[in-house]
C-alpha cells in the first residue's frame, strides 16, 4: 500500500511537474510573507495579535478592485496597475492608522484575552460593513496588463503573474529589511519588539512607533489583499481564510521575526504545492503537522525568541478563577435549578427550543470558563470541540446506526479525544501563541469539516439527527438537557475546587514555581484541556440532537467568539456566570437577528464597547450587577 | 518651568508604589541638586530599584510632589521623563541584544537640552574604547562588562542633566569594577547629577558624598556616606 504511493507519487512527479510546482509554490510563498510580514512586525512593537489583520487584507483587496478599474481607465498600463497597487496599500495603512489611534492605544495595558477580543470585534465589524459597501458577492478584479499571458519555463506554462508574485515577495522583504535596518524608525522598532520599556525609559515616545508600526503592518495587508485581485476574485469570507494562513506563518516563523515569516512562508509555499500530490484534497493537514513538528522541537517558532516579559497578564482581574460557591449561593442554585424546572410548562415551543440552546451553550462557555479562568488558558477555537461533539453524535447515528444514547456517549468521548490529540501541541504554549494555535487548530478541523464531504457531508452537513422516541417530545429533551448539562457544569466546578483545580491555578500564576514545587504543569493543563473538551463535546451532541441537523458553522471561528463574547457578558468567577452569558446573548441574537442583517456588526460594536467601557473586563462588573440581582431575589 | 539655582534637580516627596495590589515603598522623600552625586543603599529587596522604577513611572506609583528640573512628574509617561534629561540605566542593563552597539546607542539618542557639549559616539568610544571596537557587532555578543558600558553610554546619548544608575558595579570582575567607577566619575565631573543604587558601600563611597539607606521600603538614612559607614561598623 504505501509503496503503491510512493510509486504513483513518484511517476506523477515529471521534472516539468516539479518545476511548475516549485513556481506555484515560491508565488504563493511570496503572497504568504507579505500579508505575515505586517501581522509579525505589529506584534513584535505592540504585542498585540491583530485579528483584524485579515480583514486589512480584505480591505486591500476591495479597494484594489475599487480603484482598479478607473486608474486601467487612464492607461491600460502596468505602471498604472502598480500604482493602484501602491494605493491600496497606502489607503489601508491609514486605515492601520485610524485602528491604531482609536482603538489599540487603549488597550495596551490591557490583558491579552481583552486586546484579542476588540480586534476580533473588528473582524465582525469589517465583515458587515464590507458587505454593506460592495455587497455579498465576489468582485472579479481586472488582471495586470503586460501580465496576462505565460511565459514558457523548461517546458512549463508559467503564468507571468506568478512570476510577478514570486518577485515581489523578496522585492517587499527587501524593503522592509531596508526600513527596519536603516531608519531610526526600524531600529527603534526592532528595539521596541525586544524591550519596549526600555525604549520608553530612553525617551522614545511610544505612541508614534506603534502608529508607524500599524501603518506598515496595514499597508503590507493591504498590499497582499491588493496583490490577489489578478488571480482570485474579493471576496466578504477571504479575511479569515488569509488570517488562518497568517497566523500559521507567524506561529512556524516565530512571531515578530520577519526572517521568521519568510523562511515558514517558503517552507508551507512549497509543501502546500507539493502536498496536493500526497493529500489532493486538504494540504491544510500537512501544515497543521509541519506547525506541530516545529512547536514540539522550538515551542517559539523556527526564529522566535521566548516571550521577553515573564510576566504577562493573560487574563483580566474579574477573571481570575471560578470562585468557591457559598451556601447561600449554593441555595440560589437549587432555586434557579426549580425555576429552570418550572419554566417549560410556563413557555411556548419556540421559547423551549430557546431554553434548550441556552443550557447547551451555557454548558460549553463553562467548559471555556474552566479553562481561562483556572487553566489561565484562553482558546479562540473553543467551537473546535463542540463541533467535533456534534459530528460525532450525528455521525454515529447516521453512518453507524447507533442510538442517541450512545451518540451521546461518543460525542464527549469525541470531544475529549481531540481536545487530548490537539492539547499535546496546545498547552505546551501559553498566552498569545496558546490563542493562536487553538485558533489555527479549529480553522484546520473547520476546513476538514468543509472538504471531506464523503463523510461530513461538506457545507450541506448531516441531516436528520433526531433524538430517540422517548425524548422526541420538547419538553422530554429540554429535561434531558437541564440535567446533563447542569450535572455538566457542577462537574467541572467540583473538579476546579478539588486540589486538581487549586494546582491548575497554580500552575496558571506561576509555570515556574508550581514546577518547582513537584505539579507536572503540562500534563495538568493536558488534562484540564481534555476534560473542558469532553464537557463541550458533550453540549456539541446535544445540540446536534436539538436541531436535528449539523453544519460546518459549528465549528467555525464565529461560533467561538460567541463563547468567548458569553463569558464577556456573563463573567466567569460565578458559577451561573456562563448560564448569565448565553441567556444574554442568546436572548439578544434570537431576538436581533430576525430584525437587522447586521449581527456581527452588532456583536462586534458590542464587544469592542464591552472591552473599551469597562478595561478591567465587564466580568466584574457584570459580577457584581449579577450579585445584587441574585440577592435582590430575581433569577435569571 | 521657573529655575533657580538653589531648587533641586530632582524632588521626591512622600513617594509610595506599588506592584500590583502590594505596596513596596512607603514615603520615599529625597533632593537630589544639579550635579550631586547620592547612593541609594540598601540590602536585596529594601527597595532600591523600585525607587528608581517608581521615579521613572515604569511601575505604579503615587507621590506627594515629584519634580524634575522644574517639572511635575508624578503622572508623566516615562518617555516624557525621560526627555526631561532624567537618564535611567536599569539593573539588568537591558541591552538590545539584537541591535549592534552603534544601534543600540541611536535608540538612546536625544537632542541636546543643556549648554554643554552633547554626547556622541565618537565622544563616548573616546570613553569606553571597548565600545568603539565593537561598534558594528551584535550587542548580545558582548561580556557582562561591557554590556553595563553599553547601557550607561546608551543612556548618555540622551544627554541628561541626572542619572538613575541601577547597581552598575553588580556580577562584574573588580578590575571593570574599577573602570566603572571611574566612568561614573567622569560622568560627575562632567556635571551630571547621579543617583546610583549600590549594595556595595566602598564602591558607592568611591564616587559620592553623601547617601540615602533605605529599608523596607523606606528611607531610614539621609546624610554624609563617611556617617553611614561608621554607623555600619558599630552595628
Amino acid at each position: 500500500m504505501a509503496r503503491a504511493i510512493c510509486w504513483s507519487v513518484w511517476s506523477s512527479m515529471s521534472f516539468s511537474f516539479v518545476i511548475a510546482q516549485i513556481l506555484n509554490g515560491l508565488a504563493s510563498a511570496s503572497s504568504l510573507f507579505i500579508v505575515a510580514s505586517g501581522l509579525t512586525i505589529v506584534f513584535g512593537v505592540t504585542r498585540i495579535v491583530n485579528f483584524a489583520h485579515g480583514s486589512l487584507y480584505m480591505l486591500g483587496a476591495y479597494f484594489a478592485v475599487t480603484l482598479m478599474t478607473p486608474l486601467l481607465d487612464v492607461s491600460r498600463s502596468f505602471p498604472m496597475f502598480v500604482l493602484g497597487l501602491i494605493c491600496a496599500a497606502l489607503l489601508t495603512g491609514v486605515l492601520g492608522i485610524a485602528l491604531e489611534v482609536l482603538l489599540l492605544r487603549r488597550v495596551y495595558k490591557s490583558p491579552e484575552l481583552l486586546q484579542l477580543l476588540i480586534t476580533f470585534g473588528l473582524v465582525l465589524v469589517i465583515q458587515d460593513l464590507v458587505i454593506r459597501i460592495w455587497g455579498p458577492l465576489e468582485i472579479l478584479g481586472p488582471r495586470a496588463p503586460g501580465l496576462r499571458g505565460a511565459v514558457s519555463i523548461a517546458g512549463v506554462q508559467v503564468p507571468s503573474y506568478d512570476l510577478f508574485l514570486i518577485a515581489m515577495g523578496p522585492l517587499v522583504f527587501g524593503l522592509i529589511w531596508l526600513v527596519l535596518a536603516r531608519t531610526r524608525f526600524g531600529i527603534l522598532v526592532r528595539a521596541a519588539t525586544q524591550d519596549r520599556e526600555m525604549v520608553a525609559a530612553l525617551g522614545v515616545n511610544q505612541s508614534i512607533l506603534f502608529t508607524g508600526a500599524l501603518f506598515l503592518g496595514a499597508a503590507l495587508a493591504g498590499l497582499g489583499g491588493a496583490l490577489q485581485i489578478p488571480r482570485a476574485a474579493a471576496s466578504p469570507q477571504m479575511d479569515i481564510a488569509v488570517l488562518t494562513d497568517a497566523f500559521v506563518v507567524t506561529v512556524i516563523g516565530g512571531m515578530g521575526s520577519v526572517p521568521g515569516a519568510a523562511l515558514a512562508a517558503l517552507i508551507i509555499g512549497q509543501l502546500n504545492a507539493f502536498g496536493i500530490v500526497v493529500f489532493p484534497k486538504s494540504t491544510l493537514v500537512l501544515v497543521f503537522l509541519l506547525m506541530a513538528a516545529v512547536l514540539i522541537v522550538r515551542p517559539y517558532g523556527l526564529l522566535g525568541r521566548a516571550e521577553p516579559l515573564s510576566l504577562r497578564v493573560v487574563t483580566p482581574e474579574g477573571f481570575t478563577a471560578i470562585a468557591p460557591t457559598s451556601a447561600p449561593t449554593w441555595r440560589w442554585c437549587g432555586v434557579l435549578i426549580a425555576a429552570l424546572t418550572i419554566l417549560p410548562w410556563a413557555v411556548d415551543a419556540y421559547a423551549q427550543k430557546i431554553a434548550i440552546e441556552i443550557l447547551i451553550f451555557a454548558l460549553a462557555a463553562f467548559a471555556l470558563a474552566f479553562l481561562i479562568g483556572n487553566g489561565g488558558l484562553v482558546s479562540f477555537g473553543h467551537a473546535a470541540y463542540f463541533g467535533i461533539g456534534a459530528y460525532a453524535a450525528g455521525l454515529a447515528v447516521k453512518k453507524l446506526g447507533f442510538g442517541m444514547e450512545t451518540a451521546l456517549l461518543l460525542a464527549p468521548l469525541a470531544g475529549a479525544g481531540a481536545a487530548a490529540l490537539f492539547g499535546v501541541f496546545i498547552v505546551r504554549l501559553s498566552g498569545i501563541y496558546l490563542a493562536m494555535l487553538t485558533l489555527a487548530v479549529a480553522q484546520i478541523v473547520y476546513a476538514v469539516a468543509v472538504q471531506w464531504v464523503e463523510l461530513t457531508g461538506g457545507d450541506n452537513g448531516i441531516v436528520g439527527v433526531w433524538p430517540a422516541r422517548w425524548a422526541s417530545s420538547r419538553i422530554t429533551y429540554y429535561y434531558l438537557t437541564l440535567v446533563l448539562c447542569s450535572a455538566g457544569i457542577f462537574l467541572l466546578h467540583r473538579v476546579l475546587h478539588a486540589p486538581f483545580g487549586y494546582a491548575l491555578r497554580g500552575a496558571r500564576d506561576s509555570a515556574v514555581r508550581a514546577d518547582a514545587i513537584g505539579l507536572d504543569v503540562v500534563k495538568l493543563r493536558w488534562l484540564a484541556f481534555t476534560l473542558a473538551g469532553a464537557a463541550t463535546g458533550l453540549a456539541g451532541g446535544l445540540y446536534a440532537f436539538s436541531k436535528g441537523s449539523i453544519d460546518p458553522t459549528l465549528l467555525a471561528i464565529p461560533q467561538s467568539v460567541d463563547f468567548l463574547a458569553m463569558l464577556l457578558m456573563g463573567g466567569i468567577q460565578h458559577i451561573a456566570g456562563a448560564l448569565v452569558g448565553s441567556t444574554a446573548l442568546h436572548t439578544l441574537k434570537v431576538i436581533a437577528l430576525p430584525l437587522t442583517d447586521m449581527w456581527r456588526m452588532l456583536l462586534g460594536v458590542m464587544i469592542i464597547a464591552i472591552v473599551l467601557l469597562t478595561p478591567q473586563g465587564l466580568v466584574g462588573g457584570g459580577l457584581r450587577l449579577f450579585r445584587r440581582s441574585t440577592r435582590g431575589g430575581a433569577s435569571a | 518651568m521657573m529655575e533657580t539655582g538653589s531648587e533641586p534637580l530632582l524632588e521626591v516627596h512622600e513617594l509610595d508604589a506599588f506592584y500590583g495590589p502590594a505596596q513596596a515603598l512607603f514615603n520615599v522623600s529625597f533632593k537630589l541638586a544639579r550635579g550631586e552625586a547620592v547612593a541609594l543603599v540598601g540590602r536585596n529587596g529594601a527597595g532600591k530599584t523600585t525607587t528608581l522604577k517608581a521615579i521613572m513611572g515604569l511601575i505604579e506609583r503615587r507621590s506627594r510632589m515629584s519634580r524634575y528640573a522644574g517639572t511635575d512628574i508624578r503622572t508623566s509617561p516615562t518617555h516624557r521623563i525621560a526627555r526631561l534629561g532624567l537618564g535611567y540605566v536599569p539593573e539588568e542593563r537591558r541591552i538590545f541584544t539584537d541591535l549592534t552597539v552603534a544601534e543600540n546607542l541611536e535608540v538612546g539618542r536625544l537632542p541636546a537640552r543643556s549648554h554643554r557639549p552633547p554626547w556622541t559616539t565618537t565622544r563616548l568610544y573616546k570613553i569606553f574604547p571597548n565600545l568603539g571596537e565593537m561598534a558594528g557587532r551584535s550587542a548580545g555578543s558582548m561580556s557582562g562588562g561591557e554590556q553595563q558600558m553599553l547601557s550607561i553610554a546608551r543612556t548618555l546619548m540622551g544627554n541628561p542633566d541626572a542619572v538613575l544608575l541601577d547597581e552598575p558595579s553588580e556580577g562584574l570582575a573588580p578590575l571593570i569594577v574599577e573602570q566603572m567607577a571611574q566612568a561614573i566619575v567622569a560622568m560627575k565631573n562632567d556635571g551630571i547629577a547621579v543617583l546610583l543604587s549600590e549594595q556595595n558601600l566602598d564602591f558607592a563611597a568611591s564616587i559620592v558624598d553623601r547617601a540615602l539607606s533605605i529599608e523596607t521600603g523606606a528611607i531610614t538614612f539621609d546624610g554624609p556616606i563617611a556617617d553611614l559607614m561608621q554607623t555600619r561598623r558599630h552595628t
